[in-house]
């Protein structure tokens, strides 16, 4: 049990750093840990990713409200598409079998990950702003690297709305804080900077989260055994990751956060095709 | 409403969050150490138990009142998973902070909004329960 808890807790220390970094939250590398490298239950992995997503979440927002960065008004509003999702995916993951949904939820990731790591950095100078997003206040701005503040404008708000919905009907079906699309919504539809992105998607994920946490406690799914290594672990990686997002350039995010979709991508297609769900 | 009063309102949802994470930290490593040395030794079984099946950690750690029996008795399992709660409610009460927040700041808009996401939270824990 002693070196079970030590290579947990390693495992959660690069979970929290990568989780905290590209906004993905901490389940991205759980999953895999326990359920492919341990060989543990799914549902144990999926359990532990949960509570994983919410101390990682937690964790940095305290940060990053703190270095200015995050909108608490998008991440608001979002949260009502992303919470209600929620509801939905978790009803729906009652009828549907896993199988189907780890493949094509694997084939949208493959997507994304691709689409990300071809993309040019956006233009988000543009002056001019949705109307909804004007009615609801949600322009904001922010400070960079070179201690500028830097305005933008937020477009295409219910766009952004509806991907979110889509991210929490997922995070409701497979237990992941599915930041991968929230950042997709805000960064690539609404046109919100890749760092006002990643962090207020990381300030959502803790929600919702912890609205399946719940049921996922009630079934018997977290673990204490696995939850306080991994979870102490993650919240020292998440630390040393949000000492760092305010340096780091978002290109290299942006890689990073390529990289760690497409190997999730891979991995839940995988579990899908050979019966692992 | 003034930028000084938004600023105040993100100083403590940091707070909030901050402290609540330290909080469940906090409880959950206290619970850790009682775990290594009631359970020294054994190792759990977390291998893959068929679809249908019995399955999950004993009932005592799935509830308020198990949990709570377990912590009379300084069980390490049952504190871990009382620091699982905490750090599970500090997000949603970070969503009510926030909606007392909008309301003090006259948002209206955003009180609603707030409020909405709470009400959609509580329904999905309640349809979890079946």
């Amino acid at each position: 049990m002693e070196i079970l808890f030590i290579i947990l807790f390693c495992g959660g220390i690069l979970a929290g750093f990568v989780g905290s970094l590209t906004g993905l939250g901490g389940g991205v590398v759980v999953i895999p840990l326990l359920a492919i490298g341990l060989g543990f239950d799914m549902r144990y992995a999926i359990g532990t990713a949960l509570v994983t997503s919410i101390a990682t979440s937690s964790g940095a927002a305290a940060a990053y409200i703190r270095e200015r960065i995050t909108n608490i008004r998008i991440g608001m509003l979002l949260e009502i598409a992303t919470t209600a999702g929620a509801v939905f995916g978790a009803l729906i993951a009652v009828y549907l079998d896993k199988k189907y949904i780890a493949v094509i939820f694997g084939c949208v990731l493959i997507f994304s990950a691709i689409r990300t790591v071809l993309k040019r950095e956006t233009k988000h100078s543009d002056s001019s702003a949705s109307k909804l997003a004007e009615k609801l206040n949600l322009n904001g701005c922010y400070p960079a690297a070179n201690s500028k503040i830097i305005d933008y404008k937020v477009k295409n708000v219910a766009g952004g709305f509806s991907i979110m919905t889509l991210a929490g009907a997922l995070s409701g079906l497979l237990g992941i804080g599915s930041g991968a699309f929230k950042v997709l919504a805000m960064d690539t539809v609404m046109k919100i900077p890749f760092k006002v992105s990643t962090t207020t998607s990381n300030f959502m994920v803790g929600v919702t989260a912890a609205a399946s946490a719940v049921v996922y406690l009630q079934r018997g799914y977290i673990d204490p055994g696995l939850a306080m290594p991994v979870v102490t672990g993650v919240l020292s990686g998440a630390y040393f990751g949000s000492k760092i997002l305010p340096k780091a350039s978002a290109k290299k995010l942006r890689l990073l956060f390529g990289i760690m979709i497409l190997s999730l991508s891979i991995l839940m297609i995988y579990n899908g095709l050979t019966d692992k769900m | 409403m003034s930028q000084k009063f938004k600023n105040k309102i993100d100083v403590y949802t940091g707070k909030l969050l901050r402290y609540g994470v330290l909080v469940s930290c906090g409880i959950t490593v206290f619970g850790g150490i009682l775990y290594m040395f009631q359970y020294h030794g054994k190792m759990p079984d977390y291998s893959p138990v068929p679809f249908g099946e019995p399955f999950g950690v004993s009932e005592n750690l799935r509830g308020i009142s198990g949990i709570v029996r377990g912590l009379l008795k300084l069980d390490g399992a049952s504190v871990i998973q009382l620091g699982i709660i905490v750090l599970i409610a500090t997000p949603v009460l970070r969503v009510a902070f926030s909606a007392v927040a909008f309301l003090i700041e006259k948002d209206r808009q955003y009180f609603a909004i707030t409020v909405t996401v709470l009400i959609i939270i509580i329904i999905n824990m309640i349809f979890g329960l079946h």
